[in-house]
This record gives C-alpha cells, structure tokens and sequence, in this order.
C-alpha cells in the first residue's frame, strides 16, 4: 500500500527547516531527487565496513567491494529487465552514456558497418532534447560529415510525427530521443518510430533519464537498441549513470574510454579487451555510487514501480488542475494527464498581463517559501526556442510529493504576482 | 521573507518604469551580452563626446534585476564623464562580488547601492552585472 507520509520519513531532508524556519517544498526532482535512508546507510555501511577497490583487489575487502559492486549491476539488470547482467555498463551519468554510444559511430576502430558513418548519412533527434541528447550528436556529425536531422515537437508538446518516413529513413544510421522531455513532461511513444528505424535498417537510443526513476521501464519490451539513464534522479547518488545496450551491439562497438580494468592484455603497441561490460568501465568506477544505485533501484522496487507511477499521475492531474486556475499561467507542454510525466513547466504573466521572468518568480518561491523548482531553460534551449520563450519555471513531482505541496506552490505564485504586479 | 532585501521598492521601481530604455542614434559603440546561465540578454549603445557620455542606450530581455540594473545604470551613467563611470561600474563590480561582506560606497554608487542585496545570491550576481560588464565593454569599444 502506497503511503506518502510513510515515504517521507525515508527521506531525512524533506523535514528540515530552511533558514527563516521556512519548511522545504522540494519540487526539483526533475534536476535531482532527494535520497532516503536505505540508500545513505548502505553506502555509509559500504565506506565503513567493506570499501576497497573492485576488480582487482585480491584480498577480503577487494572480494566484498567487487561483490557488492556487481551485485549492483545484478538489481539494476532487474530493475529495468535487462535480458543479461552484461548489458548493463555503468557510466558517470546519463550524458557519459550517450557521448559512449555517440563515439562508437564514425570510429575507423568499429569494422561494423552499422556503426560506420560519413558524408550522407544521417542521425535523427528531436527538438525537444535534452543538450546531452544534442550536443554528442553534433559532435558527430561534426567528426564524420554526417547530417544531423530532428522531429519537431507540436504546440501541445508532442513530438511531430508527420515527417516520419521522411526523416528516418535509409541513409539514417541511429535515431535517439528522449523517453519522457524534462521540459514538456511528454512521454514519447516509442514504438512508432522503432517500427520505421527496424524497416529502414537504422539503431535506435532512448534517453531515459526522465523515465526510469518514475515508471517501470523495460528495455526488453522497449525493443530499442540502447537506453542510458542517471542514478542521481531516481534516489541514488550522482556521479553514477547507465548505459544499457544489446550484447550483441556492445560487442561490436569499439572501446570508448581506455585504461585500467577494460583490457584483456596489453603490450607496447596494442591491446586485446575485457568482455562487456568491463570494456566500456575504464579505470576505477565510482564504486560506492554504484553500490547506492543499486540500494536505490531496490529501493523503488520494493515501493513498486507502477504505484510510484500512479501516484504521480494522481498529483500530475492535481497540479495541472491547480496550476491551470493561476491566471496568467501557461504550461509549456501537454495541459492534459495523458501520456504525460510529473514535470510541469510553464510561464507566468502578473495581473496586468507583463511576464514575470522565471528567475524572479523561483527566488521568491523560495525565499519567501522555501520551495525549491527549477528556472532557466533546463538544458534545452532549442526547445525553448521552438516556443519563443527565454526560460520556464519549472515544477517536478516525485514519490515523496504530495498535493499539500502542490497547493504551496499555487499559494506562491499569486504571491509572485503581486510582489511583481 | 529574506527576497525582500533583495527585491528593494528602488529595484521593482526600475523595473516596472525602466529608464532610458531603446536603442538610439547616434551612437559610437554596440555590444550584445549574454548570461549563458539564464538567456538573460542585453544590446547597449553608448554615445561619448569629448570624454563624456552623452547617451547609454539599451535594449534587453530577462529577470527584475537585470531589467533594473541596466536602467540605474543608464540614470548613473549618462551625463557623466567616462572616467567617472567605470569608477562607478569598478565600485558596482566590488560590491557584487563581494558575497554580501563589502560595504557599499553610496557617494560613488547613488541608487546603484539597491542591489547590495543582490551580492548574497552568487546565483544572481551575473544578472546585475550584465548590462555593467556590456558598458565598460561598449566604453572600450568606443574609444
């Protein structure tokens, strides 16, 4: 049974009293969620009792470490149903994992043909990307001649799929887009695009890192060839990320970082490498980080993936509901609970109808509040330029937020109207 | 409420009555600056004579504090020598970054000293130097 206040009493922080003895109203989750006890206390217990090096340790606590870490790997193998605990490479973060993927193209390394890349080909994204799900993209492109092309995204927030057969097509080697928008909350329907990248021969990534910490996610049924998330927003620690692919593909794709652990031999001048995953974690991992990922993964599990999702479709329809009686209010994304996360970004206008800059309206949200969102334009300023706007304020829940809060925030921003009315 | 010795009535004025706001002729130099932090941007024009400004003109996007920064600025800043301007921005530049330890200097700031607050959100530092960091860069240009 799902239990709001019982999950806040995992979470240490949510009770702390801000300077002033404002209490904290997080609404950031979308840029990191908070961690709860059975994460802090096995990575605690980790650096007291069992840390060492992993992998090559051969002592009790190298044993201990390496078990733990790998043990890590099994709870998130099962977490986002991974075929084989092999697929599961753990990068620094989200980003790592798609700059991982985005190198194995156009390498002279890589003898695969589909990860070979030059002039004419192409690699589709879309307007409503995060910059970690941009910028690698470019950089091939850049590398490699190859084209960069995108989906629009409609005004509702939906990605434009009108263009489909155009855009993917037969000279299109991967396409990569993003699971949930951090922006739009959107959750993108995958299988449509899949079907037309499987028909035309193309590998197809998704950008997780919105999705996973909020709705069971299984890769298997997915049916695409990559998917990278980060520990940091599902309450885990940051500094550790994921990279899921196919074994098959993994085993194709050249090295991408080189140094300790990922070899299999070494002389002057050549190298043989590890098996996967151990192929793609050069040097020392973050290891505690994995660990507390692995706690936090168990974590979500035992709450239940699909309760976790519910309640925050039942606090999405309340705070749309709530944030849509603010005059001079627009959300910058889907206005219905359909198909949609918890991240709700929008604009505000004061009662005379001038915009209120989101830098204004989060200071005094928090300030006089204490409630945490997030303002700017979140790491995708094409999209905000799709819409014509400079920044949102944004607002994302997560399992430990509940409708009180929400009613804080719409108490807040009538209070910002008026400081700037 | 702790935002209140941020937002000063002076800041919120400027704001809601910008002066000196739009891009004129003529001019000697134009700069464009931009906060990558925040899409904050501002296009300035100053027109010198002989050493003294004659005109700061501008034109702008982003938050309460950039918006009023960039019109104190331009009351401060026309009118007066060129010297004596970017000892203004040079004192203006101090207090900011001076996470809120620096007293003020109100005979060289005037209305400026409002943002004294500003220093203690390192966050917000940059939106009040922008169009202050676009001046002396405009001055420069102009010379």
């Amino acid at each position: 049974m799902f239990d709001v206040d019982l999950i806040r009493k995992d979470f240490p922080v949510l009770s702390r009293e801000l300077p002033g003895g404002r209490a904290l109203v997080y609404l950031d989750s979308g840029n990191s969620s908070q961690k709860p006890n059975q994460v802090i206390e096995v990575m605690r217990d980790h650096l007291a009792n069992h840390y060492s090096n992993v992998g090559r340790a051969h002592h009790t606590l190298g044993a201990e470490s390496t078990a733990a870490y790998e043990d890590a790997r099994d709870a998130i193998a099962a977490f986002v149903g991974a075929p084989s605990r092999d697929e599961i490479v753990f990068t620094k973060n989200a980003s790592e994992a798609l700059n991982l993927v985005a190198y194995a193209f156009g390498n002279p390394i890589a003898t695969d043909e589909r990860f070979r890349v030059g002039p004419g080909d192409e690699i589709v994204i879309s307007e409503m990307e995060h910059h970690s799900n941009i910028v690698p993209w470019q950089l091939l492109a850049q590398r490699t001649g190859a084209t960069l092309r995108w989906f629009k995204v409609t005004d509702e927030g939906r990605l434009d799929l009108d263009d489909l057969d155009d855009l993917v097509n037969e000279r299109t080697k991967i396409v990569s887009i993003v699971h949930q928008s951090n922006v739009l909350g959107t959750v993108n329907s995958v299988s449509p695009i899949l079907a037309r990248a499987r028909e035309v021969g193309a590998l197809m990534m998704l950008d997780a890192s919105q999705s996973v910490p909020h709705m069971p996610v299984d890769v298997t049924e997915l049916g695409v060839d990559f998917v990278a998330f980060t520990g940091h927003k599902m309450v885990g620690p940051s500094g550790i990320g994921v990279l899921w692919g196919r074994r098959e593909l993994l085993d194709a794709m050249p090295p991408f970082l080189g140094g300790g652990e990922m070899i299999e031999a070494v002389w002057m001048d050549r190298s043989t490498y590890a098996p996967v995953p151990h192929k793609f974690e050069a040097g020392t991992p973050p290891i505690v980080e994995a660990i507390g990922l692995g706690a936090a993964a168990n974590y979500l599990t035992g709450i239940g993936m699909a309760d976790v999702r519910a309640h925050e479709k039942t606090l999405t329809g309340y705070a749309l509901d709530a944030l849509g009686e603010v005059p001079g209010l627009k959300v910058i994304g889907p206005r219905t609970n359909i198909s949609r996360g918890g991240t709700i970004s929008f604009t505000l206008k004061n009662l005379s109808g001038d915009d209120i800059h989101p830098h204004d309206v989060g200071q005094i949200l928090d300030d006089a509040f204490g409630i945490a969102v997030r303002v700017g334009h979140h790491c995708a300023r094409p999209l905000h330029l799709r819409f014509g706007i400079p920044a949102t304020t944004r607002a994302s829940l997560y399992l430990y937020n509940t409708t009180d809060e929400i009613d804080a925030l719409a108490r807040g921003l009538h209070h910002v109207q008026k400081v700037f009315g | 409420m702790i935002a209140e010795s941020m937002y000063q009535e002076l800041i919120l004025e400027h704001y809601k009555h910008p002066q000196g706001r739009g891009l004129r002729d003529p001019f000697d130099a134009e700069v464009h600056h931009v906060n990558p932090t925040c899409g904050d941007e501002i296009t300035l024009r100053v027109k010198v004579d002989e050493g003294k400004v004659l005109d700061v003109s501008y034109e702008g996007q982003g938050c309460s504090i950039s918006q009023a920064a960039a019109s104190v600025l331009h009351e401060l800043a026309t009118g007066s020598t060129v010297e004596e301007s970017l000892g203004v921005v040079d004192e203006f530049t101090r207090l900011m970054q001076g996470r809120g330890q620096v007293e003020a200097d109100e005979d060289v700031l005037g209305d400026a000293v409002a943002f004294a607050g500003v220093a203690k959100y390192p966050a917000r530092v940059k939106c009040a130097l922008l169009s202050w960091m676009a001046y002396k860069d405009a001055v420069v240009r102009s010379a």
